[in-house]
């Protein structure tokens, strides 16, 4: 039962993998496209711009990149502009908040401007935009989870580290985690605490993990990002562990330092969360102008890597 | 009457008996009974931690390195020790300081960028972990300064003039940083977070020196004094010739400093800097233990060492959030009504209103007896 | 005018209130009845204070009973015993000197139009009220840009108006000037005849019997005396309050030197100080051991005279020599450093670090001058303290209770000690008198005649005419923001002094 319930997950991850790694495509030469991004508040935030400009530029596509450092309304003016001098063909919108988009929407609707969102989510009415692409959090745990299933034959006490209580990244990552280990009995979350996707807080709590648990109880850690598991890996050297080996260390995001980490075998897994929406938000461009109906949501998740080498293969 | 006046003014009479000592233990506390009560909160709050931990005293010696969950609540607590320190001063003087987050990430980053050139292979001497680490420092209290100039020169109200740093500080880190997260090896660095002496983790001893040094350069030196002269009345304090201008530049450049410091300490912690979450909120952290500490936000008189009390009850508090099985969904909401309980033993109306509360019960006893 | 038929107003009986281990209170027994002043007097530290802070609810009594009307009273807080009907108008004024005169009188209670509160109504009405009281002021401009005086008449104003049955004045005329309190009796009067009760601590002594009916004597927290006031006589009076005889006048100094006396240098020499708005240039020039006087009425530039001596405002014009050097006093700082002190007016505002302990008050400004670095001993600051609770008199149990914690004379007599422990060769006092009880008083004056003796400059601001002659050596007169004129030796009296105010 247990072997039916595993090739059925492996089957899961396979057509996972395959449904939504995107490839990047030619496409959208000579497009003027606007792109408001939300600010450079992290590092993953500023590759994901370079990523999208890298895009933008092989596609020979002009885009006006405009920073709005945190705020609505920098964004919203700047679609404003865009739109009144109506010199772009699209805008691609990484939203800062949720709501209050609608009347912009609108207003770029009228002037037969598509919109393509990008990374969060909006409230609005998908009506008043193309569609939304950006990475599928919930996919992200499944896949972390997968690997450790898989590591460890279905049996393992883990210890989470939360993300920032509240977020979609932490909520969904924690739903698609728990989702898949629910259907092994022998796979439990003995204790789970939030770092705040911070590196030192992360850190703390696996101390704490370390000093209330018994060390030898802990088959792994499950971090919600990188940065929190590679604070965990220095709690765990500290407390006289080998990170990788006495105690398995996943998590998401595929930042470089952790790269670092799994080839020198203290982390062994990490998903990637993709900074490349670059490509699927052009590609949705291009077959919006050409008149395709797409879906309202594009999902783009990374696959899972244990080494550098092959995420190197994959990005050139 | 000439006699009478002639007594008046005559200079110390050397036979008057001699005070027993000179050191008291109420000058550390200034005088305060309410160091009791925050000693007594710690006290309580390190029991339930432990009634949540079974674990939570046992301190085991693994790989040269004492670990367990009160070491843990030390080494962690002592980067916001460091940050008390400053700001006891700063908020003394009827100040505070919202930039020492930012600080601590301007400094973590100076740190890791020229320590990375180091590594790149550069001989310039100033990229040596020692003249590294100074420079953190230098720039911390250049931080400081910059603080105090606004303050003490311009007499920009403290909590605008630093809200200034604490927003553009993290612009400046990641300028520093050219908005990556720098990451390091060196080990003179990480040794300002990992190291150990005897066990203990090195940021332990360094929060200890540092209240050590700066107690003694506030009590042994006018320093506290003049401090808590300004910061109960300025007026009068100029009016009595005390230099109110030199007194602030004083301790937001210690503010600076115990901040480039504890920034050190955090880097080192994970050999990284990110510009983005070093740091984060921890000026909140730092106020609330000077609060605790019984110093109040309308300035006067201070207790450094209660104010790094103030600092373990906040870690004391996190750790046992951490360890025990709360929900991370409560954790703010169960910390905000801790430290209120804790602000509420130190009230005196408080304690006066459950005395009143409970004088009923005590009667009835008294029928029965 | 009240007779003890007359059922009391206000009773209290054997009210007892200890502050760590001193009792500040013991048994008092006190009764006010309608339309009566009662003065309660006392040294400082007998215990008035606290008197009226249990009645008014500020303090909690530990023993005792108070009744108002037959009826026992709790007052919980000031708050409490207004709505009781006990209204107190302090020493130091508790008003908001940023809201204005209008605002100030109905804080809390502003009158509405329409459900919204009226500036104009609320104006109005307070004009209204103080013209009752022959006061015509702009009641929109805020409270702190008027003077002392006015803003204890607001505040008594206010008091009033509260619908009292008992208005407590806590020195309510020790700012105010001959004409002020004249206007403030006259409200007092017409309150008597309204019923209402007054409790009066005051330390002007002609002023008890001009207007008291009955008096009640405290000393070290104890009632001693309860008296009629024409049935008092003041011998009598004041060795109640002293505990002892006393010998009330102190006799004119004798060596008090004349102008151009050689044997005395010039310390300080202005020549034609001024700032708009404060004070008209003048000239002035204080010997080594000599007492200058200043004289005026409020408001005449006294108190500018002295701050812009101190540096405390910056002169715009004119020079200063201190021994024939020119020198620069652009703050109090750059004063001190000159050799100069300065017993500010307003004690709780300018001079007093109120929750430092009497030592460290005591040290400050030596301390200051020494700089941060040269730290005083502690062994040495003791020294210091003990010294002076001793010298002056300094009625504490030990020197490391916060200053706060003592009463008006003893607090100004730690603000002496603090400018003779650093042996300034020029010591301003502004009003170092006011407030402050008749043992204190008098031995403060000895303190300044001493100091002169000692060979010290002094510059003593006084509304005390006969204080200010009792002990000057050259009395500067002025009025409306100017000097008006020096009178020296012989020439100095009261009379002269007044003619030349109101000289034309």
């Amino acid at each position: 039962m247990k072997l039916v319930k595993f090739c059925l997950l492996l089957a899961l991850m396979v057509t996972f993998v395959g449904a939504v790694n995107v490839k990047a495509q030619d496409g959208g030469e000579g497009l003027t496209i606007g792109f408001s991004q939300i600010g450079s508040e992290s590092a993953w935030r500023t590759s994901f711009t370079d990523a999208v400009k890298a895009e933008a530029e092989a596609r020979g596509i002009n885009l006006l990149f405009s920073d709005a450092q945190q705020q609505q309304e920098n964004q919203i003016a700047a679609m404003r502009a865009w739109i009144a001098q109506g010199d772009v063909d699209a805008i691609i919108l990484a939203p800062v908040v949720e709501s209050g988009w609608d009347d912009v929407l609108q207003e770029a609707q009228d002037a037969g401007i598509p919109v393509v969102i990008v990374d969060r989510n909006v409230d609005s009415d998908p009506s008043l935009y193309v569609t939304r692409v950006s990475s599928d959090f919930v996919h992200e745990g499944r896949l972390a989870a997968a690997w450790l299933v898989q590591a460890t034959s279905g049996q393992c006490n883990i210890v989470e580290l939360q993300g920032t209580v509240g977020s979609a990244a932490a909520n969904d990552r924690m739903t698609g985690f728990n989702e898949v280990i629910a259907l092994f009995p022998g796979m439990q979350i003995i204790a789970s605490e939030t770092g705040d996707f911070v590196r030192a807080q992360g850190k703390q709590v696996m101390e704490s993990f370390l000093s209330s648990e018994d060390p030898a109880n802990i088959c792994a850690v499950w971090a919600h990002n990188d940065d929190m598991a590679i604070g965990a890996i220095e709690a765990i050297k500290e407390a006289g562990l080998v990170p990788g080996t006495d105690i398995l260390v996943v998590s998401v995001d595929a930042i470089p330092d952790i790269f670092d980490s799994l080839d020198a075998g203290e982390a062994n897994a990490t998903v990637e969360l993709s900074p490349f929406m670059g490509g699927p938000a052009f590609d949705a461009v291009v077959a919006t102008l050409n008149g395709e109906e797409l879906p309202k949501w594009i999902p783009v998740a990374g696959k899972l890597y244990t080494n550098r080498a092959d995420y190197d293969a994959d990005h050139q | 009457m000439v006699e009478m006046e002639k007594q008046v003014l005559t200079p110390v009479n050397e036979n008057k008996p001699q005070r027993a000592t000179n050191f008291k233990w109420r000058n550390i506390f200034r005088g305060d009974n309410r160091a009791l009560w925050t000693i007594l909160a710690l006290i309580i709050i390190l029991l339930v931690d432990r009634m949540v931990s079974p674990t939570f005293f046992t301190v085991r010696m693994v790989n040269g390195r004492l670990t367990g969950s009160l070491i843990n609540t030390l080494d962690g607590a002592a980067p916001i020790m460091l940050l008390s320190i400053g700001m006891t001063l700063v908020i003394a003087t009827k100040g505070v300081d919202l930039s020492v987050g930012a600080v601590m990430a301007i400094c973590a980053a100076v740190s890791a960028v020229l320590i990375n050139r180091h590594e790149a292979g550069s001989d310039n001497i100033l990229y040596y972990p020692g003249f590294v680490i100074a420079i953190a420092i230098l720039v911390g209290a250049l931080c400081g300064l910059w603080n105090g100039i606004l303050v003490a020169l311009f007499d920009i109200q403290p909590i605008i003039a630093t809200l200034i740093l604490m927003v553009a500080g993290r612009g400046i880190a990641q300028m520093i940083t050219d908005g990556q997260s720098p990451t390091y090896t060196d080990e003179t660095l990480a040794y300002m977070g990992q190291g150990t002496i005897f066990g203990m983790p090195f940021p332990v001893y360094v929060a200890a020196i540092a209240l050590v040094v700066v107690y003694l350069l506030v009590r042994r030196t006018a320093l506290g004094l003049l401090i808590e002269s300004v910061g109960i009345n300025a007026k009068a304090s100029h009016y009595t010739g005390v230099n109110a201008t030199v007194i602030k530049l004083f301790v937001y450049i210690i503010s600076g400093i115990c901040a480039a410091i504890a920034g050190l300490i955090v880097a080192g912690e994970n050999t990284y800097a990110d510009p983005h979450t070093a740091g984060l909120w921890s000026e909140l952290d730092a106020i609330v233990a000077v609060v605790i500490g019984g110093t109040l936000l309308s300035g006067g008189r201070f207790s450094l060492v209660l104010s790094a009390l103030g600092a373990l009850i906040i870690q004391s508090l996190r750790i046992g959030l951490y360890i025990s099985d709360l929900h991370p969904n409560a954790n703010l909401v169960v910390k905000a009504i801790v430290i209120l309980l804790v602000l509420l033993l130190q009230s005196k109306e408080f304690k006066q209103a459950v005395g009143r509360l409970f004088k009923p019960v005590l009667k009835l006893r008294a029928v029965f007896k | 005018m009240s007779t003890n038929e007359q059922p009391a107003l206000l009773e209290v009986r054997g009210l007892t209130k200890t502050f760590t281990a001193t009792p500040a209170l013991s048994e008092v027994d006190f009764t006010l009845y309608p339309g009566e002043v009662h003065a309660v007097l006392g040294e400082n530290g007998a215990g008035k204070s606290t008197l009226i802070k249990v009645i008014t609810g500020v303090y909690k009594r530990d023993a005792g009973t108070i009744r108002l009307n037959g009826k026992l009273i709790e007052p919980r807080s000031p708050g409490h015993a207004q709505e009781l009907g006990i209204s107190a108008v302090y020493q130091e004024i508790n008003l908001i000197p940023t809201l204005s005169v209008a605002e100030n009188l109905y804080v809390g209670r502003q009158p509405r139009f329409l459900g919204m509160v009226s500036m104009q109504l609320m104006n109005k009405k307070a004009r209204k009220l103080l013209k009752t009281f022959n006061i015509d002021i702009d009641v929109t401009r805020d409270l702190s840009s008027y003077s002392i005086a006015i803003q204890q008449i607001v505040a008594i104003v206010r008091g009033v108006d509260l619908s009292a049955k008992i208005l407590i004045l806590d020195e309510p005329t020790s700012s105010l000037d001959r004409h002020e309190v004249e206007t403030l009796f006259s409200v007092i009067r017409s309150l008597e005849e309204h019923g209402i009760g007054i409790l009066l601590i005051t330390h002007f002594l002609d002023q008890v019997y001009e207007i008291s009916d009955r008096i009640t004597v405290l000393r070290n927290g104890r009632k001693v005396g309860e008296h009629l006031t024409k049935e008092l006589p003041r011998a009598k009076l004041i060795s109640e309050m002293l505990g002892r005889e006393f010998t009330e006048t102190l006799g004119k100094r004798s060596n008090q030197i004349t102008n151009g006396d050689s044997k005395h240098d010039t310390f300080l020499d202005i020549k034609g100080f001024a700032k708009r708005g404060m004070i008209e240039p003048f000239d002035l020039e204080i010997k080594k051991g000599e007492i200058v006087g200043l004289a005026g009425l409020l408001g005449s530039g006294r108190t500018e005279m002295g701050h812009l001596v101190f540096g405390i405002n910056r002169s715009e014009k004119g020079e200063a020599f201190v021994e024939s050097k020119k020198v620069k006093i652009s703050s109090p700082r750059k004063a001190i450093r000159y050799g100069f002190g300065l017993c500010p007016e307003d004690r709780k505002v300018e001079g007093l670090i109120a929750d430092l302990t009497i030592r460290e008050n005591i040290i400050l400004a030596l301390q200051a001058k020494l700089g941060w670095y040269r730290h005083i001993p502690y062994k040495r600051q003791e020294q210091y303290a003990d010294e002076m609770i001793e010298a002056l008199h300094i009625v504490t149990t030990d020197a490391e209770k916060p200053v706060r914690e003592l009463s008006g004379g003893n607090q100004q007599k730690v603000i002496l000690a603090r400018w003779l422990v650093s042996n300034p060769e020029l010591l301003i006092l502004d009003e170092p008198t006011r407030g402050i009880d008749v043992g204190a008083h008098a031995e403060i004056i000895n303190i300044i005649k001493r100091l002169a003796k000692e060979g010290k400059a002094l510059m003593v601001i006084s509304s005390e005419l006969a204080e200010v002659v009792d002990y000057s050596d050259r009395v500067v007169v002025l009025r409306d923001r100017k000097k008006l004129t020096e009178l020296t030796g012989d020439e100095i009296s009261e009379d002269a002094i007044m003619q030349a105010i109101a000289e034309k």
